[in-house]
């Protein structure tokens, strides 16, 4: 399925509803050829029939929530634009970097007109006057099938001018990232689109809606949120909404990896699907491997506080993840069972965030190296319990106030809510804390079990 | 801090301003100004907010998170920028809750954890931002226990500046500097997350005419200037407020000394002239006074050689070839060249003396390679006017060149989009980028130029849309200054209203000229002195740190002229080309060693101040002259430098508001008016020959790094100048027949000289470019002073 054999692919189990994976169990979805025959283009033709407003009302009614991390609503985004300002531009996110997270890659690979109808029915909707379409510069079949299916549309005429007969005109321009996870976050895509360096602007004033690409209005949307368009506008969004919950309708696609049984990308019904139906479930991962006991797992990506089996509970709802103490995020589970090392676990993630910050402010390019070096000595047994308090309080520094975390019995720890605050520019600062607060909060036995307090010297033993 | 050098004195706040916000910090209600800075509001209300990346002059970034504080806008209290975020109506701000002192504490922390913190060697150390804000906002002790970032050090970025990554906190102030003020994005970062690095570009150095200014700005020891590394204690160093004269911007600066040597100029942010910023010439020639060829004592001839005398025995020499001279040939037979280099009270005591006591009409600041001093009667425009006018039409040459920080306030102008720029150039300038229209013209081709443009409706469009200033400067040394007066007197005469900003550049030139070091009825310009001279008809000629013959445009003229002044006095800080010729040599104290005012090109006066004793036994120029008239039976009656200000406050036109107790009260200077009664100067009769197309016309100008005295006698800027080359287009390399950095022979009406050829993307087809006053060939050789251009032949030798 994939080009990438060490990863776990698609797994199509179950009798569930499908939107964006409909075509993925096909040998050929990825072609012009196919897509039409599967109904493809179908919804773009709806749409041009429709005024851009009455799409637009269509996808608000939809409560499409962004599939990148935040869940804001795509309608609702499209909305803050400012009315009389053009040209104006949609950034299609597929630098999909989030550990843990490789949902957006098999959109692209599998079925990338999917994603090339869903940017056109947002260009129409909102008046956008071209697509860039960001594609992860680690991803380079992803970047060759789109490349493929962009030629076949732009033959075809579903792409670039008076696309499918109308005076509908849009193009589409494939830029390929050069290797940075800050690029994922959406105004240093931007920057990085407008050639510059990869470093998330400053929030406010420069929301991409209103000051974007190029200094216009620019949409940056998930690959899978647009994913979502054309079912929508082929179905209608009563249908859509009708999949799921009120706060998070249709499906999304999640994306498990770790120690269960069968990792790989699911798409599941939002709001309804509990972390217990997808790591348990039959139709899903089966359980942790080998019959192991679940220790702890990751909700929604790298970034997200860590859950522990008291939260399986839990649906796939925003709002209650959140008040759990962590969040959705990309959709990225990473499960870990009871031989864990904790410690180094947390060092694994905060080493990748440490190294992925741009660099641009100082608590995330100082504070994450610092805490990346203090919890190395601590997983290689050197640290002392002034190592931990010192993790806190670098945290601190990059987060005041308190920080998300799960509730757990074990501790008699009650839940503290997500989002946190910080003095960062962007989430990867506070992203690099978050493992290591997760695990000292949630597994403080494990750190105990490494610190000594008696600095060791090698010394002559006295004769 | 030490980056920003305030004005002693701030212009006080308009009581009812219509654009007053309300915000209330720590619990006080405070007025703030629409659409200011959280952070500059705070100030206003006495919190300061510490800072790394902010600086007023430049836009913010918030990349430090040193100024953050919880800020309620109506939905609770939220970590805010304070350098991003402009005031709202209502906003309840805090700065001295828990979570900003933490957040505060936090950030300092992490700016030192790799930090080498080597203070004790560290030439920032002791007037540090990073070390204040530690002291004042810093949680006061350091838990960071690993190994510190390493990075080679130092790094030398230019030929003036040397980085220490280790010391850098990544601000983006000088990056930033770089790119949006100097337009010389020559510096960025590089590497990413902890390796995050500032770097040129490969094999590109930081070559910026304004790189000091980055030194000044760095809130870390990161970035040092060469001339001042390891040189002194801030803490041991006196300051005192002046003004630069190396060109006639007139930038505000500190002059600051240590045991009674100068060792650094700051920029003064002076919001009507300079910002706060230098050129990297005005910032680092103050070594001129520590050189071993300073002139320290007077210097009478006694055959070849020049001995060193007493001042009684020099004067009294001086007094006696001034006397034989008018006995000779009368006053008129005496002549006074120069004065620009001085104060204005210099210029005026001289002034006086040539005038009054010696009784010669032949006194002239200018060296023939200005404009005529008529100009400076016309209707002056300020700075801030041209950087606020919705035209500034620029006649005049390479202000980057010339008179660099005018460049930097019209560039700002012109980018923020303020101010269109209308350029007439010979040549591409450094504005040509950021002009609106950009018109290049062939030297004796700019009247029909001007009318063409004039003519054009889009310009005349406009010219008419708004307040129109005048930038007039001599673009080409090689063409006649008659066709620049033309033009601007066109310019002024179409469009009604419009005011002159005199690109002049000497130092002092203007001051010199108002006060008087000008020709009275009868009396010639410096072209004309040197013609008489050269003829035999100069009994005396006194040069007030002129000299002509490296600096007048006609090298022939002016050696003749000095081989044919039967007597020859200079009043000089070195031995120049021309005061090694004289018979005596009174020793001049230099910039720094003599307190005086001076007069910039829109007319404002402010102080220069005297820092150090003056070197060896020399002496202001004003003393010399009081001396001098001693001497000769006269009396100026001055034994202070107060008193001449004094008296040129109420006796020069223009100066009556610049009393001493005005300049002592405004931090900004004080503006003179324009002078009346400065008669018309004598131009070329005639126009411009048409260029025979087998030619090239000639052009000559100033380059920043030129062999100037000054210059010359600053090691660290010395270096730094080009031997000349004759530039040319490149498509006109094939039509000579040669290639780029061959040579070839250039023949003019004067003169034949040879010459290496560099193709020139920024130099017109049929005109040939050669700077003035570089190592190598002497472009003057082919300048003829009395034709309006000059035409060059080139060819293989």
């Amino acid at each position: 399925m994939s080009s990438y054999r060490w990863a776990a692919g698609y797994i199509d189990d179950g009798d569930r509803p499908k939107i964006v994976t409909s075509r993925f169990h096909l040998e050929d979805s990825y072609t012009l050829e196919r897509y039409l025959a599967t109904g493809g283009y179908q919804a773009l033709r709806h749409a041009l029939a429709r005024t851009p407003a009455e799409v637009h009302d269509e996808v608000r009614g939809a409560t499409v929530l962004g599939r990148g991390g935040a869940g804001f609503p795509a309608g609702t985004k499209w909305g803050l634009m400012p009315a009389d300002k053009y040209p104006r531009y949609l950034v299609v996110n597929g630098d999909e970097s989030e550990p843990g997270t490789y949902k957006d890659r098999l959109l692209m690979e599998l079925d990338p007109h999917q994603l090339i109808e869903g940017s056109l029915i947002a260009a129409y909707a909102v008046g956008l006057a071209q697509v860039f379409l960001y594609i992860r510069g680690e991803m380079p079949l992803a970047h060759e099938r789109v490349a493929t299916a962009l030629n076949e549309a732009y033959v075809a005429g579903y792409v670039g001018k008076n696309i499918l007969g109308t005076d509908f005109s849009v193009d589409i321009v494939l830029h390929w990232g050069a290797g940075a996870y800050v690029v994922g976050e959406e105004t240093a895509l931007i920057e990085s689109l407008e050639g510059k360096r990869g470093e998330p602007r400053l929030k406010p004033p420069y929301f991409p809606a209103a000051i974007g690409l190029y200094g216009q209005p620019t949409i940056v949307n998930n690959v899978e949120t647009l994913s979502n368009l054309p079912w929508i506008m082929a179905n209608g969004a009563a249908e859509y909404v009708r999949i799921g919950t009120e706060t998070s309708p249709g499906t999304r696609m999640v994306a498990v990896s770790g120690h269960v049984e069968r990792p790989g990308v699911f798409e599941i019904v939002n709001g309804t699907t509990t972390f217990r139906d997808l790591i348990y479930g039959d139709d899903f991962c089966r359980g942790i491997r080998n019959g192991n006991q679940l220790k702890a797992f990751v909700p929604g990506g790298g970034s997200a506080p860590w859950f522990t089996a008291e939260q399986l509970d839990l649906p796939f709802e925003g709002k209650l993840v959140g008040a759990a103490g962590s969040m959705l995020g990309s959709g990225a589970i990473m499960v870990m069972d009871h031989t864990t090392d904790i410690p180094a676990a947390a060092l694994t993630l905060t080493r990748f965030y440490a190294h992925e910050s741009c660099g641009q402010c100082t608590p995330c390019r100082e504070g994450g190296t610092w805490l990346e070096r203090v919890l190395q000595r601590v997983v290689d047994g050197r640290g002392t319990s002034a190592d931990l308090a010192q993790m806190k309080e670098i945290g601190t520094s990059i987060c005041p106030g308190e920080f998300p975390h799960a509730s757990s019995s074990r501790h008699g720890l009650d839940a503290t809510p997500f989002p946190y605050k910080m003095t960062t520019i962007c989430f990867v600062g506070p992203s690099a804390y978050a493992p290591v607060h997760s695990a000292l909060t949630l597994f403080p036995e494990e750190f105990a079990a490494r610190v000594r307090d008696r600095v060791q010297i090698p010394v002559t033993a006295v004769q | 801090m030490s980056d920003t050098v305030k004005p002693t004195e701030t212009t006080p706040q308009v009581a009812s301003d219509p654009d007053a916000v309300s915000i209330t910090v720590n619990g006080v209600e405070h007025a703030a100004r629409k659409g200011q800075l959280l952070i500059d509001a705070l100030a206003d209300a006495g919190e300061y907010v510490p800072r790394f990346c902010y600086h007023e002059r430049l836009s913010p970034v918030g990349k430090c998170r040193m100024c953050l504080v919880e800020c309620d806008t109506g939905r609770g209290p939220a970590i805010t920028v304070s350098c991003m975020v402009p005031v709202a109506p209502g906003m309840k701000v805090d700065t001295q809750g828990e979570t900003t002192k933490r957040m505060q504490e936090g950030v300092l922390e992490l700016f030192l954890a790799n930090h080498p913190l080597d203070c004790p060697v560290c030439d920032k150390g002791g007037e540090c931002p990073l070390q204040d804000q530690a002291v004042s906002h810093g949680p006061g002790e350091s838990r960071y226990l690993e190994e510190k970032r390493h990075f080679e050090k130092p790094i030398a970025v230019s030929d003036l500046v040397y980085l220490d990554r280790e010391r850098c906190i990544l601000c983006d102030r000088c990056t930033r500097f770089a790119d949006e003020v100097g337009s010389d994005a020559l510096i960025h970062f590089a590497g990413r997350g902890n390796n995050t690095y500032i770097t040129t570009f490969p094999d590109q150095p930081f070559a910026s005419y304004f790189s000091g200014n980055t030194v000044q700005i760095c809130p870390v020891g990161a970035l040092t200037a060469r001339p001042y590394r390891f040189k002194a204690r801030p803490w041991d160093l006196r300051q005192q407020e002046s003004t630069c004269t190396t060109c006639a911007v007139g930038c505000r600066i500190a002059v600051q000394s240590s045991h009674d040597e100068v060792l650094r100029h700051l920029g003064v942010d002076s919001d009507p002239v300079n910002h706060g910023w230098l050129c990297d010439r005005g910032r680092f020639n103050y070594e001129q006074l520590h050189s071993a060829d300073r002139v320290l004592q007077p210097l009478v001839r006694a055959g070849d050689d020049l001995l060193p005398a007493t001042w009684s025995e020099a004067l009294a020499e001086a007094a006696t070839a001034l006397g034989a001279a008018k006995a000779a040939g009368g006053a008129g037979s005496i002549a006074v060249l120069g004065g620009a280099r001085g104060t204005n009270e210099d210029a005026y005591a001289w002034a006086r003396l040539a005038h009054e006591v010696i009784g010669t009409p032949n006194v002239y600041a200018q060296m023939g390679d200005g404009l005529p001093a008529d100009l400076l009667v016309l209707e002056r425009a300020t700075i801030d006017e041209a950087a606020a006018a919705s035209t500034v039409v620029l006649i005049g040459p390479d202000l980057k060149e010339e008179l660099p920080v005018l460049y930097l306030r019209l560039r700002e102008a012109a980018v923020k989009g303020r101010t269109r720029l209308l350029e007439f150039t010979p040549k591409l300038s450094g504005l040509s980028t950021v002009a609106w229209r950009s018109i290049a013209y062939e030297p004796g081709t700019l009247t029909a130029a001007i009318d063409t443009a004039l003519a054009d409706d889009q310009i005349a469009a406009q010219l008419a849309s708004g307040p129109v200033v005048v930038v007039a400067g001599r673009a080409n040394l090689a063409e006649s200054s008659t066709a620049t007066v033309q033009a601007v007197r066109t310019v002024l005469a179409k469009v009604p209203g419009s005011t002159v900003l005199p690109a002049f550049r000497r130092g002092n030139v203007i001051g010199a000229l108002q006060v008087g070091m000008r020709p009275t009825e009868g009396g010639l310009d410096t072209r004309g002195v040197l013609q008489a001279a050269a003829d035999g008809g100069i009994e005396c000629l006194v040069l007030l740190g002129a000299d002509p013959v490296a600096d007048f445009p006609d090298a022939d003229l002016a050696r003749r002229a000095l081989a044919g002044a039967r007597r020859v006095i200079a009043v000089d800080t070195f031995l120049t080309a021309s005061s090694a010729q004289a018979d005596v040599v009174l020793a001049a104290c230099a910039f720094a060693e003599k307190a005086g005012t001076t007069t910039n090109i829109e007319g404002r006066v402010s102080p220069v101040a005297r820092q150090v004793t003056p070197a060896g036994s020399t002496r202001p120029d004003w003393m010399i002259a009081v001396e001098l008239a001693e001497a000769l039976g006269g009396d100026l009656g001055y034994d202070d430098v107060g008193q001449i200000t004094a008296d040129i406050a109420e006796n020069v036109d223009g100066y009556t508001r610049v009393t001493p107790e005005a300049l002592s009260a405004a931090a900004d200077g004080v503006v003179a008016y324009a002078p009346t009664g400065i008669g018309p100067v004598a131009l070329l009769a005639g126009e411009a020959p048409a260029r025979s197309s087998y030619d090239f016309r000639l052009i000559v100008s100033r380059t920043l790094y030129d062999q100037a005295e000054g210059t010359a006698h600053s090691p660290s800027l010395a270096h730094l100048t080009t031997a000349t080359t004759v530039h040319v287009n490149p498509l006109d390399l094939g039509r000579i027949g040669t290639t780029d950095g061959a040579t070839v022979k250039l023949t003019s009406s004067k003169a034949s000289v040879v010459c290496t050829i560099t193709g020139d993307e920024s130099v017109l087809r049929g005109t040939a470019w050669m700077p003035f006053r570089h190592p190598g060939v002497d472009p003057r050789e082919l300048i003829d002073c009395f034709a309006h251009t000059t035409d060059l032949r080139i060819e293989n030798p």
